[in-house]
């Protein structure tokens, strides 16, 4: 009895070993291709990608990517979230050098299938992002007085994206407030006051 | 042969896991949002149910009684765990959309209910062509549910959209789920389950 248990457990995680070695390197490559498709799409054109790089804010740690061109950053892939409807929901956002929203992709999220799960395909929605600036347009919902076209009935989850664009933008500010800062020592440039207050 | 046709068709038909016999509800309601869901649903579901059951028919003359439910299990979570990695690596995409419901097929009372009821007393081949008609019932089943719902809350079919804009919504969401399944159980206890 216990040396068919045994001998049963041994088999299978004998399997599932050499299973996982198997698909180990095709998994990790499925996963670095979906990063770098997502970050293709959000950022201005460019001939190469940085490794992957952090930003702290607030005591949080955010991924970002620098895309290059010709030597020069063209433009900032920062992976930002907030809390939707369902769960978290995980962008990618990708801002220029002057800080304008180029696109916005969403990696994950878990929002109602037909209501809020429309951020990954209504294409108004979608397509406000392109060249939202957020030094002049307000990043919040309408119904809040901003300049967001929310989804209809998913007002839950249009601010949550609104959120974690605005988070993009607050690491993108703190990254170049690094980036200036750097010369006189000083790490973290103080957070400015976000755009939507004005 | 002609009774391994037998056994694939009552598995579409007479058996059918979810019109007939009721099991595996929870993936069931859970993923048919859309055909395509369903259809990976249950095709991940046929590809864990056929391969279960040719490795328990197998191994059931040499496992004692008394453990026989672990070892069952265990043989279960392997394919499954091995179907994971194998959807990670190389469906990324479904393997996102069907999320925690693959982890889960390990619990689904359709495998193990196969396992018990049939593969442990009937040969590997009996098994597997058991295995082919209670999975391809069930895809069948999660297809037609998915395919309902995605037409009458989304307007579409396999992702092609006919109806601009929104559909009802219910259909798409868990009370929608159950309405559906309720007359797609009647419809088929009424017009095909009886010849």
């Amino acid at each position: 009895m216990v040396a068919v248990l045994s001998l049963t457990c041994l088999l299978c995680s004998a399997i599932l070993g050499g299973a996982y070695a198997l698909t180990k390197e095709p998994i990790e490559k499925a996963a670095a291709d979906k990063t770098a498709r997502s970050i293709a799409l959000v950022v201005p054109e460019f001939d190469s990608v940085s490794e992957e790089k952090a930003a702290i804010l607030d005591g949080k740690e955010y991924k970002y990517y620098e895309a290059v061109r010709d030597g020069a950053p063209v433009g900032y892939a920062i992976v930002s979230k907030a809390g939707g409807f369902g769960g978290d929901i995980v962008l990618m956002v990708g801002l220029d050098t002057a800080g304008v929203v180029c696109n916005t992709s969403v990696l994950s999220h878990s929002e109602t299938p037909g209501l809020g799960a429309k951020c990954t395909s209504d294409e108004g929605f979608i397509a406000q992002w392109k060249g939202f600036d957020p030094s002049v347009k307000i990043l919040s919902v309408k119904k809040d007085g901003g300049d967001v076209d929310a989804i209809t009935a998913s007002t839950i989850t249009s601010r949550a994206y609104a959120k974690a664009v605005g988070t993009a933008v607050d690491v993108f500010k703190s990254i170049n407030g690094v980036k200036v800062d750097a010369s006189t020592g000083a790490s973290v440039k103080p957070m400015e006051e976000p755009e939507n207050e004005q | 042969m002609s009774s391994k046709v037998r056994l694939i068709l009552d598995g579409f038909v007479k058996n059918n896991p979810t019109f007939v016999l009721l099991l595996g509800m929870c993936p069931t309601l859970a993923t048919t949002t859309s055909a395509v869901n369903g259809l990976s649903m249950g095709l991940a579901t046929l590809f864990v149910l056929v391969l279960s059951n040719m490795a328990i028919s197998a191994i059931a003359p040499v496992v004692p009684d008394k453990v026989h439910i672990p070892v069952y299990i265990v043989v279960i979570a392997t394919f499954v765990t091995l179907l994971q990695l194998l959807m990670q690596a190389y469906t990324p995409a479904v393997y996102e959309t069907l999320g925690l419901f693959i982890p889960l097929i390990v619990v689904n009372c359709i495998v193990l209910g196969r396992a018990e009821a049939f593969a442990s007393r009937n040969g590997v081949i009996a098994s597997a062509a058991d295995g082919i008609g209670v999975g391809l019932g069930f895809t069948l089943a999660l297809t037609v549910l998915g395919a309902v719902r995605e037409i009458l809350g989304s307007g579409s079919i396999f992702g092609w959209k006919f109806i601009p804009g929104d559909g009802m919504l219910a259909f798409v969401m868990a009370p929608g789920a159950f309405i559906c399944l309720g007359y797609l159980m009647v419809l088929f206890n009424k017009y095909l389950k009886k010849e």
